[in-house]
């Protein structure tokens, strides 16, 4: 089960690279130099850590090293869904995209087409982004928050071999 | 443990949500900018962690650049009684990266459980699929498969940072499924 996906990949990683994107998605080091942590862990030197997240970064194969917060927590969010005419999809998508509460935002095939996911401070904040995102691409929103989590986030374990 | 100054920590969680800078002292640099000692930092996110605030802290990794091309939300009409179930039951298997509940938003939609299923391909994610099927016995159960086509905007969730409508990291990228 997908143990083959360097070779599907476009991007060719070093053992550095590897290393960097598969062991420190969990328990970030939380010290004063924590890439010269990593570096001795990995028998290099901090520039070269730091070096090569930079790149990792630039290639977009790395969001970013930080967190992922529990849903409902510390804000709210939701996944909401609107039904959007092909030949207005992408223009609405921009509109979207454009809020900064969206945080994801995919095009899927379906009637409901477009799919994104919105954070706020609190629930009246969420409303009204969700109001107005309705209300600038003139199409329904339909919101479906998280009621129950069946699943505790482990990261994701890559296969390289 | 000392309680966290909530507006210290409100700042703290607007400075990180976005990741941390690639320096040698990331959390200085975010002490400068939010105003604190790097300490102050260092035990301000420890504490968020602990609390289970945060889920993970490290490298958050899009999996579509690393040859995970097709991710299948995988939407199932569960009958409540048994979601909580079926739900965990999913949630188990390696491939599979998210498992809710949410509502459902009849009439047009039905669905009440999703599930994220990562492949390199629309076939892997249709057998990862199948193997759920027979593994958590849903035969019985209606799903559908949403690929995703593109992706417009991925990154990190903005709770406390400013709320403008400013496009970021605005993504359009075509997706071979």
């Amino acid at each position: 089960m997908g143990s083959n996906m360097l070779e599907e990949s476009t991007q060719n990683f070093s053992e550095l690279e590897k290393h960097l994107l598969n062991d420190f998605q969990h328990d970030f080091p939380c010290s004063e130099r924590p890439f010269a942590e990593i570096a001795s862990l990995l028998d290099t030197d901090e520039d070269s850590v730091i070096s090569a997240f930079a790149s990792l970064q630039q290639r977009g194969v790395i969001s970013r090293i930080g967190p992922v917060f529990q849903p409902n927590r510390i804000g709210v969010s939701t996944l909401a869904a609107m039904a959007i005419p092909e030949n207005e999809l992408e223009q609405l998508a921009q509109i979207v995209s454009s809020y900064a509460e969206v945080n994801h935002n995919y095009e899927r095939v379906h009637r409901f087409n477009l799919w994104f996911v919105v954070t706020a401070r609190d629930a009246d904040h969420l409303q009204q982004v969700l109001q107005s995102i309705q209300e600038q691409c003139g199409y329904e929103v339909m919101s479906l928050p998280m009621q129950q989590d069946f699943f505790i986030d482990l990261g994701f374990e890559l296969k390289w071999t | 443990m000392k309680v966290f100054d909530p507006a210290l920590e409100h700042a703290l969680i607007a400075a990180i949500e976005q990741g941390l800078p690639l320096v040698a002292r990331p959390y200085q640099a975010i002490a400068q900018q939010i105003g604190c000692s790097e300490k102050e930092v260092m035990d301000g996110l420890l504490q968020l962690r602990e609390r289970g605030d945060i889920k993970r802290f490290g490298v958050v990794v899009r999996h579509r650049q690393l040859g995970y091309r097709a991710n299948g939300m995988v939407v199932w009409d569960i009958p409540d009684d048994l979601v909580q179930r079926l739900g965990q039951c999913m949630g188990q298997f390696p491939f599979v990266t998210l498992s809710y509940r949410r509502p459902r938003h009849l009439p047009e939609w039905s669905y009440n459980l999703f599930t994220m299923v990562h492949g390199q391909n629309k076939q892997e994610v249709e057998q990862k699929t199948q193997l759920l099927v027979s593994q958590c016995g849903l035969a019985s159960i209606k799903h559908e498969i949403l690929f995703s086509s593109r992706c417009f905007k991925q990154r990190g969730a903005c709770y406390r940072g400013k709320s403008l409508a400013v496009p970021s990291q605005v993504l359009a990228k075509p997706l071979i499924a």
